[in-house]
């Protein structure tokens, strides 16, 4: 089952709330998504550490739901 | 010998391993295909290990790096990411330059 950009967003800003997010649906299939994420929670951390909070608040879902999310976070 | 053991066998014997679906001749996956693309590009010889084959490894790796998505690049023992990790790395010329700092360009 596919997640669509709301669930995505509500997802990751329950854990990371102070997340400036930007979802695009690349194909239009509610599968294929890329997602811009700006925290304050990503400063000073590497860019594996900040993926890795993005993937925790999916909750699992990343991999698995959620086929396809690239991601690119920064921090604020 | 436990699917972590032979992970770490894998990692530490190759300097370049790249876990993904499909092998580095016939991807499976556009993330795989991307992150094989430029390990390509870079002239780099590395080991393509294909989860698709086996699915302790696919489980395991996912464990081992703590990390839930196929692509994953290793180098010299190292995790470095997934797909968009490394294809920005890339995209900044930060991969060419770990790669020469490893001694391996």
């Amino acid at each position: 089952m596919a997640l669509s950009i709301e669930e995505i967003k509500k997802l990751i800003t329950s854990s990371i709330p102070d997340a400036t997010i930007e979802i695009k649906d690349l194909v239009g299939d509610n599968n294929h998504y890329s997602a811009k994420i700006t925290s304050q929670i990503f400063n000073g951390k590497s860019k594996i550490e900040q993926h890795k909070l993005v993937y925790k608040s999916l909750q699992g879902k990343m991999g698995n739901e959620l086929h396809a999310l690239s991601i690119t976070t920064e921090g604020k | 010998m436990d699917t972590k053991e032979k992970l770490k066998e894998i990692i530490n014997s190759n300097d370049v391993c790249l876990f993904m679906k499909g092998v580095p001749e016939a991807p499976q996956c556009g993330f795989s295909m991307s992150v094989s693309n430029i390990l390509k590009h870079l002239n780099i010889n590395f080991k393509g290990i294909n989860v698709l084959e086996d699915e302790s490894i696919r489980m395991g790796i996912k464990e081992y790096s703590d990390w839930p998505t196929i692509p994953q690049l290793y180098i010299k023992g190292e995790f470095v990411g997934g797909c968009d990790i490394v294809k920005e790395m890339f995209e900044k010329g930060e991969l060419k330059s770990l790669l020469i700092d490893k001694n391996l360009i």
